[in-house]
């Protein structure tokens, strides 16, 4: 690793998928006297929003009003999201996917060429807007692409952000390892967009590609920003057992059932209405079944295994998803990627046979704790996408809003985050490049160097290797802030945690060499997501209640008195576990009521409509 | 573990710090038939030999990160599994026709500038309002250019164009089709700008039509389906240029 070389921009964005690419473009298009940085780990359209399938939500029939789908955000967070963002979310959604559409994502049409929308689990009306069933991998090569044409975005490819850089409270760069020589790289901004995505690899059996590491996230709580809400986690009901690979919500969309061993349907047994029968033309009814909202379908699956009700797999218990009825022209036509996937890892042909599914870690509700604009309590930094928490989606998150969240809040991060640029045009540089420096001689210190880290000198070797550090992160967090959580296995996890952090100071790496060196970024990888597990596993431990994704079998109410609040974690140092508080939840015109699925449970108005 | 099955992987090395020219490693591993090339790969890495580089995410098909030569024939290492090959032994490279920065690892920058210089966006005249509405396009008009969006730019097709790997400049089968992507696209308008880029000689024209970048594609792009249209269109704009300036015709 070589010294370090300086770049200077006005606006820095780390991160290059979805959120970023939005964000980058917002500031581009506005202000073309601007200079954008994006400093991505890997080539944007390696960024896993290209992963996302099902749709994004966005209100444009007319069968269809703001109302509900505020309604249905908020319903569907439990109430725990801010009813101020989600109303400006639900407003300017529509706004986004049509910018979307102007850029060139290939929306599916109705015949009269308007787009198309489908119905998306705990959403009382069909608004999820989709491009077959790859919809985030068009949006973002979509996104990738216009950004092309922009010559004030600068580009930095598979440069890998190890800290923020900052400067008298402000925060001002990023120190980033160009993959190619292994060369420390100050990367300045006036201001900052970290736009990393979530930290799903923290558990092991996620939909979440290799690079969904917490990076970010943990690189802000370090400056002393919380992470809010991170015990809410969100596990997607229908992943392929063995790899986790994602079956979309869009295939129950469309009609798709779930069935036990029995060929029953049992999630009527579960407060999830009536099932209708799946030739009906009324079927797959909102907000009803199949349509109900991930957090439950994922927490009854857990009671059919323990009524013995699965089907057993070499992987495991199992349930099948069953699309044969949707038959072979419509599965091809909303569906092709699902079945593509459900024949090349599972060997399964959706057409003939019924798919097995297990819930699967899939997405952060909580994040980086930001305002409507994204912005930081760190001056100078924003956040949005999934590494953000504004919080819309509270203790649950409703498929197809994340794809919109990301646009949404990223083009608002970037507007702010631009205008605190012009606002604040000076910093000191040479502070900035002083910390680099640190940062390149901390890297070259503890893995480069020596193999070994903080604490041990030059030539006395660690002992600890990173995938067995990994696998027993995996263990503890799988175990003890699954679907189902209680005192104990929360403890234990806190416990089990505090001690790999431990481990890791003396964690070796194989390769110490500075080319393309991912040896060392799966260590600096694995801080992160320690970073990231404590504070799940503290905010989960805090949590004395059940909401949302988050169930304690200690607590199993809901309990607004106490906990009608968000969870903010804060960093206290490398020995010390975070310190948990507490900030209040934005409630507006939706006071918090009974959260209720499938017809005749205690409809409101809403769902009256629409059922 | 005696009765445990192996499967042997030749892995090509090449450290640019280290290495005067590239070698092969050889590992064994695991067996296990639902493994697919990238995780035996990812074993070695996390058990073995923490130095093996190669680019992987998403493990589903769909980040094309992980495109390598397996047995001579370039696959994404994320959909090949080890049962097609056992009990034989898998020969990995990087992928052909790109230069190679460490191991498995290589060089996009040219394919990321041929990219760009197609002009790879929706291109109007109009200025960008979205209070309006969407743009109406049929299903039809969708059709017209679907298949060319669902390039994954994981590079498999130009490591088996043997044009690619002749004359470095053409622009590859996974650029052209991008640009014909736009082309056929009932929204765009940038058909002339795009095109003097595509009508350059080591553009469609450099195609010789061998097809294997169809052939190789994962997710059925059909690269020289795109790259033949693609012609007939500059063909089209050539003998237009003859009797009037270029565009007026449009």
């Amino acid at each position: 690793m070589g010294r370090s070389s300086t770049h200077q921009h006005d606006v820095l964005i780390i991160g290059g998928g979805g959120a970023g690419l939005r964000a980058a473009i917002a500031i581009a298009q506005e202000n073309p006297d601007l200079s954008v940085a994006c400093v991505s780990k890997v080539y944007p359209m390696r960024s896993h929003t290209v992963a996302a399938e099902g749709g994004a939500a966005a209100v444009i029939k007319p069968n269809d009003s703001f109302e509900n789908h505020i309604y249905d955000t908020v319903s569907g967070s439990d109430w725990l999201g801010d009813q101020d963002a989600i109303e400006l979310f639900v407003k300017e959604a529509p706004k986004e996917l049509i910018q979307l559409e102007h850029w060139g994502c290939p929306w599916n049409r109705e015949a009269d060429g308007s787009v198309s929308v489908r119905p998306f689990g705990g959403m009382g009306t069909e608004r999820t807007w989709f491009a077959s069933d790859k919809t985030g991998f068009h949006m973002l090569h979509s996104l990738f692409q216009t950004t092309l044409k922009y010559d004030n975005i600068t580009r930095y490819d598979e440069h890998f952000a190890s800290k923020l850089l900052v400067d008298d409270g402000r925060c001002c760069g990023c120190a980033a390892i160009e993959l190619r020589t292994g060369q420390m790289r100050a990367i300045l901004g006036k201001a900052i967009i970290m736009c990393t995505g979530g930290a799903g690899r923290v558990f092991p059996f996620t939909t979440n590609g290799a690079i969904k590491n917490g990076d970010g996230m943990s690189m802000a709580y370090r400056e002393g920003v919380a992470l809010k809400d991170m015990e809410f986690i969100q596990y997607h009901p229908t992943g392929l057992p063995g790899t986790g690979i994602l079956i979309t919500e869009a295939s129950r969309g469309e009609g798709g059932i779930l069935v036990n061993k029995h060929g029953y349907r049992y999630l009527q047994d579960y407060d999830l209405g009536q099932p209708l029968d799946i030739h009906d033309p009324e079927h797959p009814r909102k907000r009803t079944m199949e349509l109900g909202p991930r957090d439950k379908l994922s927490q009854v699956f857990i009671k059919e295994m323990q009524k013995g009700n699965t089907i057993d797999s070499k992987y495991g218990p199992v349930v099948h998803l069953d699309l044969r009825h949707l038959g072979e022209a419509k599965i091809n036509k909303n569906l092709p990627f699902v079945r593509e996937l459900a024949k090349n890892y599972a060997g399964i042909d959706p057409v003939y046979e019924p798919i097995p599914v297990r819930p699967v870690l899939h997405y952060f509700m909580g994040g980086i704790d930001t305002d409507l604009d994204g912005a930081t309590s760190l001056r100078g930094l924003y956040a949005a996408g999934e590494c953000a928490c504004v919080s819309i989606n509270g203790a649950n998150r409703l498929g197809s809003n994340s794809l919109t969240e990301l646009l949404v809040f990223g083009a608002r991060a970037g507007a702010s985050a631009a205008r605190f640029a012009m606002d604040n045009p000076d910093f000191n540089v040479a502070s900035l490049e002083a910390q680099a420096e640190d940062e390149s001689k901390r890297i070259r210190r503890d893995y480069i160097e020596t193999g070994t880290t903080p604490g041990t000198s030059s030539g006395d070797g660690g002992s600890e290797r990173i995938a067995t550090l990994r696998n027993e992160m995996h263990e503890a967090m799988e175990g003890g802030t699954g679907i189902f959580r209680d005192e104990k296995s929360l403890t234990d996890t806190c416990q089990k945690i505090a001690e790999l952090r431990d481990r890791f100071k003396i964690v070796r790496i194989d390769d110490h060499t500075n080319s393309f060196n991912t040896d060392l970024t799966a260590a600096l990888e694995l801080g992160f997501m320690l970073d990231v597990a404590e504070a799940i596993a503290h905010s989960a431990l805090e949590r004395k209640e059940s909401r949302g994704s988050h169930q304690r079998l200690d607590f199993t109410n809901r309990d607004d008195e106490n906990y009608l609040k968000h969870s903010l974690a804060f960093w206290q140092d490398d020995d010390a576990p975070p310190r948990i508080e507490y900030k209040p939840v934005t409630i507006t015109k939706w006071p918090p009521g009974k959260r209720t699925y499938g017809k005749g449970s205690g409809l409101t108005k809403q769902e009256n409509e629409t059922t | 573990m005696p009765d445990e099955k192996t499967i042997t992987l030749e892995i090509f090395r090449y450290h640019p710090e280290s290495d005067a020219g590239p070698r092969f490693q050889s590992y064994d591993v695991p067996y296990n038939e639902d493994w697919v090339v990238l995780d035996a790969i990812n074993w070695i890495k996390d058990t073995v030999d923490g130095t093996l580089t190669y680019r992987w995410s998403c493990r589903m098909g769909v980040c094309g990160s992980c495109g390598m030569m397996i047995n001579d024939e370039p696959k994404l290492s994320c959909a090949v599994f080890l049962k097609e090959y056992y009990p034989n032994p898998i020969k990995v490279e990087p992928l052909v026709n790109f230069p190679v920065e460490r191991d498995l690892v290589i060089d996009m920058d040219g394919f990321m500038e041929k990219l760009q210089s197609i002009k790879p966006y929706i291109i109007r005249d109009d200025v960008n309002d979205t209070s309006q509405g969407e743009y109406k396009q049929s299903p039809a008009e969708l059709a017209h250019y679907k298949q060319y969006t669902m390039c994954i730019n994981c590079m498999l097709c130009y490591s088996a164009c043997p044009v690619v790997g002749s004359e470095p400049d053409f622009l590859g089968p996974a650029a052209l089709a991008l640009g014909h992507r736009y082309n056929k696209d009932s929204r765009d308008q940038g058909f002339d700008q795009r095109m003097e880029k595509m009508m350059e000689h080591e553009a469609v024209w450099g195609c010789t039509f061998v097809g294997e970048c169809s052939v190789v594609c994962p997710k059925n792009v059909d690269p020289a389906g795109a790259i033949q249209q693609a012609k007939a269109s500059a063909a089209q704009e050539y003998f237009k240029g003859f009797i009037m300036p270029r565009g007026a015709g449009k």
